[in-house]
């Protein structure tokens, strides 16, 4: 009864699994060289980081983040030193050599994600129109389930540290866009008619008066760039990125709970680390724009 | 020629200003294009001339089109239509780059919300023009350290923005707009974020620097008082047309139509109006005029007084008719030997509020002399009372006053 009304949803198909399919398949034959340079190049700037960390003594790296966090957070010496301490305790679970790697990948992917996505993000502010086409985009890839790109990732750059990078990009960069655009949006309108009308040309007023201004809101996008990049480890390591997502990775297959704690605790660690340093300068940046 | 020049401008905010233009042109109201256009009318057929050295005021109410109209002139905002001449030169043409280069030359501008660089220090703020200048370092720092001293606020050259108070960053905005040189001072709403008390202050040095330095200033502002202490000349805007384009005293004395009158209602005249403006010309004597012939000619005008002038024009004195009776009695062939100097004289800039005292405690009208001693009419406290009521009966009291020019014309 009442079939005729359709209770099933008739066959009107649009096929955008084969479009998808084909598009990724002819873009990997197409521009195939053109991934590989850019995974050779990544490749080389990841390695000689991870290497120059691992040559790096301990103590050195523990001392340089004391200082780090020391400097951002107004020299104040007792964040400094338990940051220092947290850090050694992340070495005495044994993951040394694997927080380097991941300190690594983390560099290098935020450094990716900050370079692509400052310049996209001054754009938006630019122009409305690049805004509106945007932010659609920016909520797609922050709600897009992860592993849905994981494999056209792979297909483009391989198994590895790369792809890992690239997943990374792809959830991490809206953020550090999002808030370039607000910050230059909401420095004064005024302080940039100022400098528009002691002659100053747009490149110029960007430069020193949008960006320096827009400074406190990039850095927060930095921040949440870094801490969404953590996030990614693991399921980065998935896709064969090393660290210490792998040794979270290990425990759940091994069923090793502590050795799944002991990696997980390291991550929170770096995050907070990380953290901390970004906020600290962060805040620096916002008392010298608005001389709190 | 004029330093600035404005001819017909208009500027329409909307998707498709050059649309509408031509039905404003044909005298749509702003109102009725807003509701059948969508577009805003921020000016409407402007035209004026601002003269080198002059301050230049725009007064109007929020929505008057005035920031609009100040934005124009550096073309901060574009034009719809119309010519912005700056020295013969129509700017609405240049380029991208010439413009820059104009507004780093020529303009300074001073804005409402000071619009400082809130990450950079006092001097390196005042110095931000002569930077986009590429004036280098230590040349500029010595420039802007000069200006920094010269608005009052040696010793805050390496203060944040932040750390000083509202007048005080006000100020280093003056210093800024002043440090490049410029020939052209916009003003937009400079004064008005401050305090009563500071940006009476804050008026005066600027008539201080004025006085120096000679700019054409425009001046944008809403408020009235301030309009007319400041400006040379005022004009004042409505729905982004020109309602009234004249002097101080033109305003006040003679507003163009209601909405004009009814600002002028509530303005403090004795502030505004100036002896000069007030006095009235009567016809003078010349000194070498014979005692006894006088005596005769001195028709009952004014008590009886004569103001006697010597051979220049310059005033020299009065002498009252019984004066001059006691003189020929005397024998006196010389006017020289009668003349006194019983009547208070004052300057032909003198406002009003100055001459309450004067004008109170003297008996004989008040001489109102120029800067160079010539004769510019006289004064009494009547007439001083009559300038300062704003009530409906003014316009009986200018006819009074009125007359004794007529008198004189019919003399002359």
């Amino acid at each position: 009864m009442f079939d005729f009304l359709g209770r099933s949803f008739p066959d009107w198909e649009i096929p955008l699994r084969e479009w998808t399919n084909s598009a990724v398949n002819w873009l990997v034959a197409q521009y195939g060289s053109v991934f590989d340079a850019i995974t050779d190049a990544l490749l080389f700037l990841l390695v000689r980081v991870e290497q120059g960390l691992a040559w790096l003594p301990w103590w050195l790296v523990v001392l340089a983040v004391v200082a780090l966090v020391w400097h951002a957070f107004g020299r104040k010496i007792f964040p400094a030193l338990l940051m220092g301490g947290l850090m050694i305790l992340v070495g005495t679970f044994g993951l040394w050599s694997e927080m380097m790697t991941t300190i690594a990948l983390m560099v290098v992917a935020t450094a990716v994600t900050i370079v692509i996505g400052i310049p996209i993000g001054i754009f938006m502010a630019k122009s409305d129109s690049v805004r509106a086409v945007l932010k659609p985009i920016l909520d797609g890839m922050q709600t897009m389930p992860s592993f849905v790109y994981l494999v056209p990732v792979i297909m483009f750059f391989g198994l590895g540290n790369v792809a890992a990078i690239f997943a990374t990009f792809v959830y991490a960069v809206p953020p550090v866009i999002r808030l370039t655009d607000l910050g230059i949006r909401l420095v004064d309108k005024e302080v940039i008619e100022a400098s528009r009308s002691f002659g100053a040309s747009s490149r110029q007023t960007l430069f020193e008066v949008q960006l320096p201004l827009a400074m406190p809101n990039i850095m927060a996008g930095i921040n949440q760039t870094i801490m969404m990049a953590l996030a990614m480890v693991v399921i980065a390591s998935m896709i064969g990125a090393r660290g210490l997502g792998q040794e979270v990775l290990r425990g759940l297959q091994r069923g090793d709970v502590g050795l799944g704690l002991e990696a997980g605790l390291s991550i929170v660690i770096l995050a907070i680390i990380m953290d901390r340093i970004t906020q600290g300068y962060s805040r620096r940046g916002q008392a010298a724009t608005q001389g709190a | 020629m004029s330093k600035l020049s404005v001819r017909n401008l208009y500027k329409i905010f909307g998707r498709k200003p050059k649309d509408v233009l031509e039905k404003v042109r044909n005298g749509l109201g702003k109102e009725e294009t807003l509701a059948k256009t969508g577009h805003t009318v921020g000016l409407n057929d402007i035209s004026l001339d601002i003269e080198e050295g002059e301050t230049f005021v725009i007064m109007g109410l929020s929505g008057s089109g005035k920031s609009t109209m100040i934005r124009c002139l550096n073309r901060l905002i574009e034009p719809t239509a119309g010519e912005i001449l700056i020295d013969g030169v129509d700017i609405v043409n240049l380029k991208k780059h010439e413009m820059q280069a104009l507004r780093r030359e020529k303009m300074g501008m001073v804005f409402q919300h000071f619009a400082l660089l809130p990450h950079r220090t006092v001097i390196e703020n005042v110095a931000y023009g002569l930077k986009l200048q590429k004036v280098d370092r230590s040349k500029r720092r010595e420039i802007a350290r000069h200006w920094t001293e010269v608005v009052g606020l040696k010793g805050y050259e390496e203060a944040r923005p932040s750390e000083l108070s509202g007048g005080m960053q006000q100020r280093v905005g003056l210093a800024r707009a002043l440090a490049t040189d410029p020939e052209i001072l916009l003003m937009d709403e400079a004064f008005s974020a401050l305090d009563p008390l500071i940006r009476t202050e804050m008026q005066d040095e600027l008539m201080r620097l004025q006085a120096e330095l000679h700019k054409t200033i425009v001046f944008i502002t809403h408020d009235l008082d301030e309009a007319l202490r400041l400006g040379d000349r005022v004009a004042i805007l409505k729905d982004g047309q020109l309602v009234q384009l004249g002097t101080p005293e033109e305003i006040l004395t003679s507003p163009a139509d209601d909405y004009v009158e009814a600002f002028v209602k509530n303005v403090d005249r004795s502030k505004v109006l100036t002896a000069g403006s007030v006095a009235v010309d009567i016809p003078t004597v010349g000194i070498e005029t014979a005692p006894d012939a006088l005596l005769k000619e001195l028709a009952p005008v004014y008590s009886g007084t004569a103001y006697v002038t010597g051979p220049a024009g310059r005033y020299l004195g009065v002498v009252t008719a019984a004066e001059l009776r006691q003189g020929v009695r005397r024998g006196d062939k010389d006017l020289r030997e009668v003349v006194g100097e019983s009547a208070p004289t004052v300057d032909t800039t003198d406002t009003l509020s100055k001459l309450f005292s004067v004008a109170a405690a003297s008996e004989t009208p008040i001489v109102v002399v120029d800067s160079e001693d010539y004769f510019q009419g006289v004064l009494t406290y009547r007439q001083v009372l009559e300038a300062l009521d704003n009530s409906d009966t003014q316009v009986a009291s200018t006819a009074t006053r009125a007359e004794p020019r007529q008198a004189e014309l019919a003399q002359s």
